[in-house]
């Protein structure tokens, strides 16, 4: 079985969905996810960690560009495709317990936007990552814009913003990976090639490598969204219906990140040096910025939304310690912050369902007294994404910050203040809508069965990577090194590569 | 004179015959068409003559295809029938075909007598694959009218219309400085060079003590360049595109937008990747500037449009600056990849123009914008294929237009325009702002609810039928004629623009024949 068959595997199903019609499709499509799911732990099942690129299939699709139809697994992105294929489950299975207007369609797009994150992260051609990158945001800008929260012309006008802003950077990212293999062929004088592996050992000049990586951090930040690109969060978040913003959410902002893995460490190892106390600083600048908003904000979606912005400032640290705990915390922190954030949601759903379906906190209150599972499970999540210790979080974040203060030592200061200001928004909102006088416009009923089939699966999950955090861990500490490798080997470097952890595997 | 040309066809001792043949399909055909136009019979008319002007275009399209690969020049050397004309006149044939079937129903076929209308648009395709052809500057010229004075009248067939009328006159004036332009440049090239031929261009250009920086040659590069600028639409000298596009008829338009644009990029590449590739330092940097400007005032002009086909008009302008970009680098990696890109912008605007005419037919708004609004949920047959035809403008994954950008900036990198790669892709990030909002007015919006129409927005009035001014939304919805020949058009187009974005290798074959075909370029 190749992952030729589990990429397509969402669109196939969504394809049969929209001939189904109306009625079947949501099934369809949901089917179509847990069959994805299903081949995604068979990959896992089979995975041999520590062995490199695995399950490749390389076909040259553009012969006379050098660009191949190239997918692998390896250490870095194995967790990440089950993690996905298991999201768009959950968010295909809760979209069923609602009805949707021209239904075969919206799931048509759910399932060409499962298949393109999933193209993207066992991509292992530049070009190919940049086309799924791309196209990913397609289904989105659809989802939002037929189906999205809000009147007409807010939702149009949030829609379009978010997708002017991530294409741009897509955009920027694209002449960036061409001139990558134009220039690698001609510096090296061999043949144009696009495969990952291949433009990692033909390593471009300095001055090069700085400005393509510029254009690739551009496309990856936007997307995230890091501190100074973030100007399409608030309006796009707010326009999109729920299970699309979850997987939005939960997943794509992953996408961005893995890139930073997966291409710009390894392929431009010395930029990434030159540049690692700006990204650094916007990390910093997104943990803070990101936690202060999330602390103003009333509309209950966007405080999970600037929350993200935090995380994923956490996540970007951990990358740029650049060195191995830092990378391993990274890849746990994203395993974890797409598992809380899902659930996180979903709970806003049903909280804006009780309150009369508005998302303002003020508009909440007192839920917990009637609903103890709801409020349980919401606590379980909340506590988690604050990085409670014990949870794998709290894993995650620790090694970001240990990675980090082998790094760059003040950073290390300012961004555990994040952590504390986590817990500042996060319980906020809890007790915003849990606790306090049952607000009158609020019908505080326990959470329905549908709803919990769809989340329960999740919070087993994060219980049971609280307890094991190494399931990612393990899989990825090899290409963890690898990924690092190259930068490693930098001169900057040096005090590192003194560190226990060194590696001498990789890349020259 | 036809009975002349077949007897010929059958003796024909020196004149290569087969590799003229094409064209001679094509005057055969207009010359037929011409003459059955006067019958009287209605049949006769509507239905023979186009069905004779597809047969005529098919039948060199046959010609065209199996002409592939033999590489030779026709007519003492004035014509080549080399791979890269042969490609282009494919593009130029199939948009001819699309036309034909666009126009089938169109009032502008019917108020010119149907003979001439497709006559015209005959002469107007030689026209065209006689300039992509030319080696020579006597024949450049020859086919440069040839194709633009057809298309004069062609822009003011709609009569009844002030619009149609006005845009026919503004391109006759417009286009007449151009011709008069080029053919002032032909004539300074000539006098600094001492050669019609382009070959012999080259060989002055090129050779020791050669004329490189010689005044008089680059006057006659500036101003040939200007000429064809004309009909390239590249800015500033896109004036009349807009106004043009949108006056006229829609599938005159199409077929404007289209052909026009590659058989001038046809002609582009072979004067300056062939005859003054030895001043290749001299106008590169010159068309650069010309290709960042054009992109610009493209991609800025089609912001705020309301009117579709004005919108198209100016996203011609900005493509025609991507297209000037394979010209730029001078490499047969910038011929390819100017090749594909023709080939792809024949699918997408097809596909969009198609989705126009349709439309136009049906909706008291004509091309206006809000005559889109909800098509989506109500017409998703057309809907698609505008939908696909934007995402592929504005280069989407998985849409051909993503491919064909992608190799223009293969070869931007590839020769050493970097910079200009970025310009290209600024361009690409300001033009999702308009393309998006057609998708947006698609899908995420409703249909307008229509109240009193300017009589001057209802096509139906000069047909005799009632207006509709004033009708409600119902009567917009009762419609339409059936017009299943607009729909395939549109629907193969798209496949088109799908089919290519996840198999281009076909294509890209096929535009390497054409690189190939232009010898002595890196």
């Amino acid at each position: 079985m190749t992952l030729s068959i589990l990429i397509w595997l969402p669109l196939a199903f969504g394809l049969i969905g929209l001939f189904a019609g109306a009625k079947a499709a949501p099934k369809v499509v949901a089917l179509g996810s847990l069959a994805a799911l299903g081949v995604a732990i068979s990959f896992v099942v089979r995975f041999k960690t520590g062995h490199g690129l695995q399950f490749v299939t390389d076909r040259s699709w553009i012969s006379q560009l050098g660009i191949h139809y190239k997918l692998g697994l390896d250490g870095l992105n194995v967790v990440l495709v089950l993690l996905t294929t298991f999201l768009f489950a959950v968010a295909a299975i809760g979209a069923n317990l609602r009805e949707w207007d021209r239904p075969a369609q919206f799931y048509l797009w759910l399932a060409i936007a499962e298949s393109a994150v999933l193209g993207a992260f066992v991509a292992q051609d530049l070009i190919l990552f940049v086309a799924f990158f791309d196209l990913m945001l397609i289904p989105f800008y659809f989802m939002a814009g037929m189906w999205g929260s809000g009147d007409r012309e807010t939702r149009v006008r949030g829609t379009t913003k978010l997708v002017i802003y991530t294409l741009v950077g897509s955009l920027l990212m694209l002449a960036a990976a061409i001139a990558t293999g134009v220039l690698a062929s001609s510096q090296h004088g061999t043949h144009i090639t696009f495969a990952i592996s291949d433009l990692q050992r033909l390593k471009l000049s300095t001055g090069s490598q700085e400005w393509i990586f510029l254009c690739f951090a551009a496309a990856f930040l936007v997307k995230m969204p890091a501190f100074p690109l973030h100007g399409w969060l608030a309006d796009g978040y707010r326009a999109m219906p729920l299970p699309a913003l979850a997987v939005f959410s939960g997943v794509l902002s992953k996408v961005a990140a893995y890139g930073f893995l997966r291409i710009v460490l390894p392929v431009f190892p010395d930029a990434s040096v030159h540049f690692q106390t700006l990204l650094l600083l916007i990390a910093l600048c997104s943990i803070l910025y990101g936690s202060v908003m999330a602390f103003a904000q009333t509309n209950a979606r966007l405080v999970v939304a600037y929350s993200s912005v935090a995380q994923l400032g956490f996540i970007t640290l951990g990358i740029f310690a650049l060195n191995e705990q830092g990378v391993q915390g990274a890849l746990l922190q994203m395993v974890n912050h797409a598992l809380v954030t899902v659930p996180l949601f979903f709970i806003v759903g049903l909280l804006a369902a009780r309150a009369g379906g508005s998302e303002d906190l003020r508009d909440m209150g007192g839920i917990a007294f009637r609903a103890p599972v709801l409020a349980s499970l919401f606590l379980i999540v909340a506590l988690a994404t604050l990085a409670m210790p014990g949870s794998a979080n709290f894993a995650g974040e620790f090694l970001i910050l240990f990675g980090i203060f082998r790094a760059k030592i003040v950073f290390a200061f300012v961004a555990a203040a994040g952590v504390v200001l986590a817990a500042v928004y996060m319980l906020r909102v809890f007790i915003r809508a849990m606790h306090n006088r049952v607000n009158p416009r609020v019908d505080s009923r326990e959470i329905g069965f549908g709803d919990l089939i769809a989340i329960a699966p999740v919070i087993v999950v994060i219980l049971a990577l609280a307890l094991y955090p190494q399931f990612g861990l393990k899989r990825s500490a090899s290409s963890a090194k690898e990924s690092v490798a190259a930068v490693g080997a930098h001169p900057a470097q040096v005090a590192d590569a003194a560190a226990p952890s060194t590696s001498t595997r990789g890349t020259p | 004179m036809t009975a002349a040309l077949v007897t010929a066809a059958v003796k024909g001792p020196h004149i290569d015959w087969v590799g003229l043949s094409p064209f001679m399909t094509l005057i055969g055909g207009a010359v037929v068409v011409l003459l059955l136009g006067l019958f009287s019979s209605r049949f006769v008319r509507t239905e023979l003559v186009p069905a004779l002007a597809l047969v005529a275009i098919g039948g060199a399209i046959g010609l065209a295809i199996g002409l592939l690969g033999r590489n030779t020049s026709i007519i003492s050397g004035a014509l080549a029938i080399d791979d890269l004309a042969l490609v282009i006149d494919l593009v130029l044939l199939v948009t001819g075909i699309a036309a034909v079937l666009l126009s089938l129903r169109s009032r502008a076929a019917e108020e010119a007598g149907h003979g001439e209308f497709y006559a015209l648009l005959l002469f107007s395709l030689l026209g065209m694959m006689v300039l992509v052809s030319s080696q020579n500057l006597v024949t450049l010229f020859l086919g440069f009218e040839l194709l633009s004075i057809p298309l004069y009248v062609m822009c003011a067939t709609e009569m009844h219309r002030e619009g149609s009328l006005e845009a026919g006159l503004k391109y006759l004036v417009v286009g007449s400085v151009g011709s008069a332009t080029l053919l002032y440049g032909l004539a300074l090239l000539y006098g600094a060079t001492g050669s019609t031929d382009l070959s012999g261009i080259a060989r002055a250009v090129n050779g020791a003590g050669g004329v490189k920086d010689d005044a008089l040659l680059l006057t006659g590069i500036a101003m040939t360049t200007v000429g064809l600028a004309f009909k390239a639409s590249v800015a500033p000298f896109h004036q009349w595109t807009p106004d043009v596009y949108e006056g006229a008829p829609t599938p005159v338009t199409a077929f404007m937008a289209v052909a026009t644009k590659a058989a001038a990029f046809g002609v582009l590449l072979r004067l300056f990747d062939v005859a003054l590739i030895g001043a290749h330092h001299d106008w590169a940097p010159a068309l650069a500037a010309l290709a960042t400007i054009t992109i610009i005032v493209g991609n800025v002009g089609a912001l705020g449009q309301t009117s579709l086909k004005r919108m198209l008009g100016y996203s011609g302008v900005a493509q025609a600056g991507y297209l000037l970009c394979g010209v730029i680098v001078g490499t047969q990696l910038g011929i390819k990849a100017t090749v594909f890109y023709l080939v792809v912008y024949l699918a997408m605007n097809i596909a969009a123009f198609a989705t126009i005419v349709a439309r136009e037919r049906e909706t008291p708004l004509g091309d206006d914008l809000e005559g889109f609004a909800g098509l989506g949920r109500r017409r998703p047959q057309l809907a698609i294929p505008l939908t696909v035809a934007m995402l592929g403008l504005a280069g989407i994954p998985a849409t051909a237009g993503f491919i064909g950008k992608f190799y223009l900036i293969d070869a931007l990198v590839d020769g050493g325009y970097a910079w200009l790669a970025i310009v290209l892709v600024l361009g690409s990030m300001i033009s999702l702002g308009y393309y998006l909002r057609v998708v947006a007015t698609l899908w995420m919006r409703e249909e307008p609810v229509v109240t009193a129409v300017p009589p001057s927005l209802v096509p139906a009035a000069a047909e005799g039928k009632p207006l509709m001014a004033g009708g409600s939304q119902e009567a917009d919805r009762v419609e339409p004629r059936a017009q299943p020949e607009v729909l395939v058009v549109a629907w193969v187009c798209t496949a088109a623009v799908i089919v290519l974005g996840i198999i281009p290798s076909p294509l890209f074959r096929l535009a390497g024949e054409a690189g190939k075909a232009l010898v002595g370029l890196r």
